[in-house]
């Protein structure tokens, strides 16, 4: 199990428990997280579950992959911190990571 | 300008997997369809988010592409002879005496008995960027389309992305624009490399510009766009002139102009019985993700079994007098003339 907490926009923020092997993007889908619109499901083709990953935690979620860096391109107001929450695996080793939800995703 | 009005029995809105499968089942019925698709081809969200992605769970076919299961779907489909009406949407239908009246934003227009809904999530439709007033501009100084050249004649044109679309855009305006410059936010480009390279000559001429940011802000009075404030990669930020700008941040699903047709909805969603899949007006259907009913799946394989039960209630309409027997596809060998096996 690992914690995650997502901070919307305002400040308000989502504490949820996911399982290892799920997505980042998935377990803020399954409880309801505002922000994360995730149009393609998952599929890293739409660019609309953008997020931004808290200094302390882009260690070890890693570095976007070619494709997702590509897709990026599709999203706003990209940072250095900038990830898509599909391509983000739950693991243990992420219990307690923070994620910021951008304004809009589009 | 808008040619003949084409007659037929159903339209079908939507070229998804759904939306093609509906012709089958009403071919199977006798019933003629057309269909009409805001893209340029069959699949929709197949097409369109995953065409390599794997699906797992269409029965019988335990590993299948979106664009495999397209292509076999129009495979399956070919014997009905359906037309295809591709980058057009739907804007208007009216009921008439005996049906429906449809005009696309292309100005063809269709006089038919049933219509069936099978659009998915909604019309693909450009991503707007979410920047302050934008709503301002559009249609007069930001464009995410281009439908006419000479909109751009003479002006400073400012494109943002880096894929396919803005270096399109970027090598075909170029001629007619008084200066271009094209806005992406690395170097990198998700675009066919002859594109970038073409670009990257130009520039190297002088006779357009590639700069590195994000726009964050949009400038000028009256829908008429001045300029932009961009941020560039050291997160300083610098003015850009512009007399139109260009974003093309690629598609999301937009319910459109469905919204205006008089229908019950419920967020977003057709709420239909589940006998018939007939919407609150009879004689429209609608089928696959964009319908809702107790229990509802979005699943490829329920929205196949919807266009099964809506056909025998279209059949109903079309041909008032004909009692329908139900048969197979194995042993009907009426059923086989209509596919072209026997």
């Amino acid at each position: 199990m690992a914690r995650i907490t997502y901070i919307q926009p305002d400040g308000t923020e989502n504490v949820v428990d996911a399982d290892p092997g799920m997505t980042v993007m998935e377990a803020a889908v399954k409880n309801s997280v505002r922000g994360i619109a995730a149009e393609c499901g998952g599929a890293c083709a739409c660019a609309t579950c953008h997020v931004y990953v808290e200094d302390a935690w882009r260690e070890p979620t890693g570095q976007p992959e070619q494709m997702e860096e590509d897709m990026l391109d599709f999203a706003f107001d990209i940072r250095p911190e900038s990830r898509l929450s599909c391509q983000i695996k739950v693991t243990e080793e992420l219990d307690g990571l923070r994620v910021r939800i951008p304004e809009k995703q589009f | 300008m808008s040619a003949e009005v084409i007659k037929t029995d159903a339209v079908i809105i939507g070229a998804g997997p759904v939306g093609l499968f509906a012709v089958f089942e009403l071919g199977l019925v006798d019933v003629k369809a057309h269909v009409i698709d805001i893209l340029d081809r069959p699949g929709g969200q197949c097409a369109e988010l995953y065409p390599e992605k794997p699906i797992y769970d269409v029965p019988a076919l335990p590993v299948v592409t979106g664009q495999e299961l397209t292509d076999k779907l129009m495979e399956q489909i070919k014997p009905f002879g359906a037309e295809f009406h591709f980058s057009e949407r739907v804007e208007t239908l009216e009921r008439t005496d005996e049906g429906f009246h449809l005009v696309t934003d292309a100005d063809t227009a269709f006089e038919c008995k049933v219509v069936v809904i099978a659009a998915g999530g909604g019309s693909f439709t450009p991503k707007r960027p979410p920047l302050p007033g934008i709503e301002a501009y559009e249609g007069t100084s930001v464009y995410y389309s281009v439908r006419k050249m000479d909109v751009f004649k003479d002006k400073d044109v400012l494109i943002v992305g880096g894929g396919d679309s803005a270096l399109d855009w970027t090598l075909n305006l170029q001629p007619v624009a008084k200066s271009l410059t094209l806005l992406h936010r690395r170097s990198e480009f998700r675009a066919a490399p002859a594109s970038v390279q073409k670009m990257l000559d130009l520039v190297e001429n002088g006779d357009a510009a590639f700069k590195l940011g994000q726009v964050t802000e949009l400038h000028g009075d009256d829908g008429q766009l001045t300029g932009v404030t961009v941020k560039g990669p050291d997160g300083a930020t610098f003015e850009q002139s512009a007399d139109v700008m260009l974003p093309f941040f690629g598609l999301t699903m937009k319910l459109g102009p469905v919204a205006d047709w008089g229908l019950n909805l419920e967020e977003n969603l057709i709420p239909v019985d589940t006998e018939k899949f007939e919407t609150s007006e009879t004689g429209i259907f609608a089928i696959g993700d964009i319908n809702t009913y107790p229990g509802k799946l979005k699943l490829i394989l329920s929205g196949f079994h919807e266009a099964a039960l809506m056909a025998q209630q279209v059949h109903k309409i079309v041909y008032p007098d004909k009692k329908l027997i139900f048969q197979y596809t194995t042993s009907s060998s009426n059923l086989q003339k209509k596919l072209g096996v026997k």
